[in-house]
């Protein structure tokens, strides 16, 4: 029966971190794929913001094949029939070291997977594995393809879901209030007509995000990423919203309706979608992480809840990386004192409470009960809609004065509720 | 309830590999339990839909492997795994 050091069990941005950091340093590390390849299986919205990142793998990213550097942040509030675009251009946007890039996980997770390969770690795609090889309350190993392998320590980055933490006893199946589903399409455009309809030059890319309509009211919103030569366009909404209807619509039908608002449909005029992919996000914060490591065994990016929405940015792949890294330093720590139990791995949690990682999670804690408000989703943008329209419009007659036409949508009530709102994004 | 009619095209823009079975499975018996409605709304490549009987149906072709049907209906009404190793859905952009 083969040994290893580590088993890494999914070939995602966690996973190939942790299995990058460890074959770097000597161990032997093997990393199970279900996917032909890494990053088949993998999907974003997406952006990824290196900042978090960048020293914690040093040497990575100068040649990753990453897609456009953002320079323009976009937000666009959607009423049903009109909506209020708000766009942030800075030069601190444009200057290296670029703060975020557009990315496409196929083809960055095969590219790490390469580097990862090349560190001396060995990677087999195809091959699920099934369960977890537990003796006297501790992790030993996997079975894979009906195969035993053995490690003193396994790595679940098995995503989202992480069917390997269930079996692990450190978690039951997730509850619909913690997790957002993103669905979208990619959609190819030449590079000419992207910087022409979005005004960038070279490889500048642009971001936006749209709440309101464009869910129907529901937690979430849209996204549009540019990338080298197709948009990334699609939409992230709250299970249990979905779930619960008013109104009832189906998922796929938000993307449709997404696509055919005049605001989109001339950004993707003559695109062609070429392929359609979804996810489920964590997205319960703070409160929704839960046991991250046992006996041999470790749980690092989505598996170990690690995304966050917080309105203004969705973010999981840095926490992925970080995660995974971590997992990894904490790793070389148990191999040094040849101690794999909880005990032995508990350097992990303190590893992630001290980073970057549960920091963000401890000062965003609130974002997801204070969003969780249908008032922000449905009323906000409505009613910024029909006063943007009171204002603009010039009516065959005398025109109001702006003030009152402002005041009139603004009554004491919806003055007093907005205070109330006010108060709890300030928890944010 | 709108139509679904383009999510079809959308799907065949996809790479899907053959798996040997289905990888979800409704539970017998569970095909009208009230849990597995939601299933119908949330599934973005709506491969979930109610039956004049009142029954949920789940067709497997064109599953996106997201998760979300197992975290809205649950593991009492669905039998939820990944398909085999190298089969099902393989992102090509992601």
């Amino acid at each position: 029966m083969e040994k290893f050091d580590v088993i890494v069990v999914g070939a995602g941005l966690a996973g190939l971190a942790a299995a990058y950091t460890l074959a770097q340093e000597g161990m032997e590390v093997l990393v199970i794929e279900k996917g032909d390849y890494p990053g088949a299986k993998n999907v974003t919205g997406g952006r990824l913001y290196v900042n978090p990142v960048r020293e914690l793998f040093p040497d990575l990213w100068e040649k990753a094949p990453l897609e456009r550097f953002i320079t323009k942040e976009g937000v666009s509030i959607m009423a049903g029939e009109r909506s209020l675009n708000l766009e942030y251009y800075g030069n601190e946007l444009n200057q290296e070291p670029y703060q975020s890039y557009s990315i496409l996980r196929a083809k960055f997770d095969r590219w790490f997977g390469r580097q990862t390969e090349r560190k001396g770690a060995m990677l087999v795609s195809k091959s699920r594995v099934d369960d977890l090889v537990i003796e006297n309350d501790q992790v030993v190993g996997v079975w894979a393809g009906g195969e035993e392998l053995r490690a003193d320590v396994v790595i679940a980055c098995d995503g989202a879901l992480s069917l390997l933490a269930e079996k692990a006893g450190l978690r039951e199946p997730g509850n619909p209030r913690d997790y957002a589903v993103g669905f979208k399409e990619v959609i190819e455009l030449d590079p000419d007509r992207i910087e022409e309809r979005f005004g960038l030059e070279g490889n500048e890319g642009a971001a936006r995000l749209f709440m309101g309509e464009v869910t129907r009211g529901k937690f979430g919103g849209g996204f549009l990423y540019t990338n080298k030569d197709s948009l990334s366009l699609g939409i992230v909404v709250g299970i249990k919203d979905l779930m619960e209807g008013s109104p009832a619509i189906q998922a796929p039908i938000l993307l449709d309706e997404f696509k055919q608002r005049p605001e989109i449909a001339g950004l993707i005029k003559d695109g062609e979608s070429v392929e359609y992919s979804a996810h489920v996000i964590p997205e319960g914060g703070l409160k929704a992480i839960g046991k991250l490591y046992g006996n041999g065994i470790l749980l690092a990016g989505d598996a170990a809840g690690l995304a966050m929405n917080i309105g203004v940015t969705v973010r999981g792949m840095e926490y992925a990386l970080a995660s995974g890294y971590y997992a990894a330093q904490a790793v070389l720590q148990a191999k040094e004192k040849e101690d794999f139990s909880a005990n032995g791995l508990a350097e992990y949690e303190k590893l992630l409470n001290d980073s970057f990682v549960i920091k963000d999670f401890a000062a965003f804690k609130e974002a997801p009960t204070v969003l969780d408000s249908p008032r922000f989703f449905k009323h906000y943008p409505e009613l910024l809609g029909n006063i943007m329209k009171d204002v603009y419009e010039v009516p065959a007659g005398p025109k109001d004065r702006l003030y009152p036409s402002i005041k009139k949508h603004l009554t004491f009530k919806e003055m007093w509720s907005m205070v109330g709102d006010v108060r709890k994004v300030m928890k944010i | 309830m709108s139509e679904l009619g383009g999510l079809k095209a959308k799907l065949g823009l996809d790479v899907f590999k053959h798996d040997s079975e289905p990888h979800i499975r409704i539970k017998p018996g569970m095909e009208k339990d009230p849990r597995l409605k939601a299933a119908v709304l949330v599934c973005p490549a709506g491969l979930y839909a109610e039956n004049a009987g009142g029954e949920v149906e789940l067709t497997i072709d064109g599953c996106l492997e997201c998760g979300t049907c197992r975290i809205a209906c649950g593991t009492e009404v669905l039998e939820w795994n990944y398909p085999s190793g190298g089969a099902g859905v393989q992102f090509r952009f992601g």
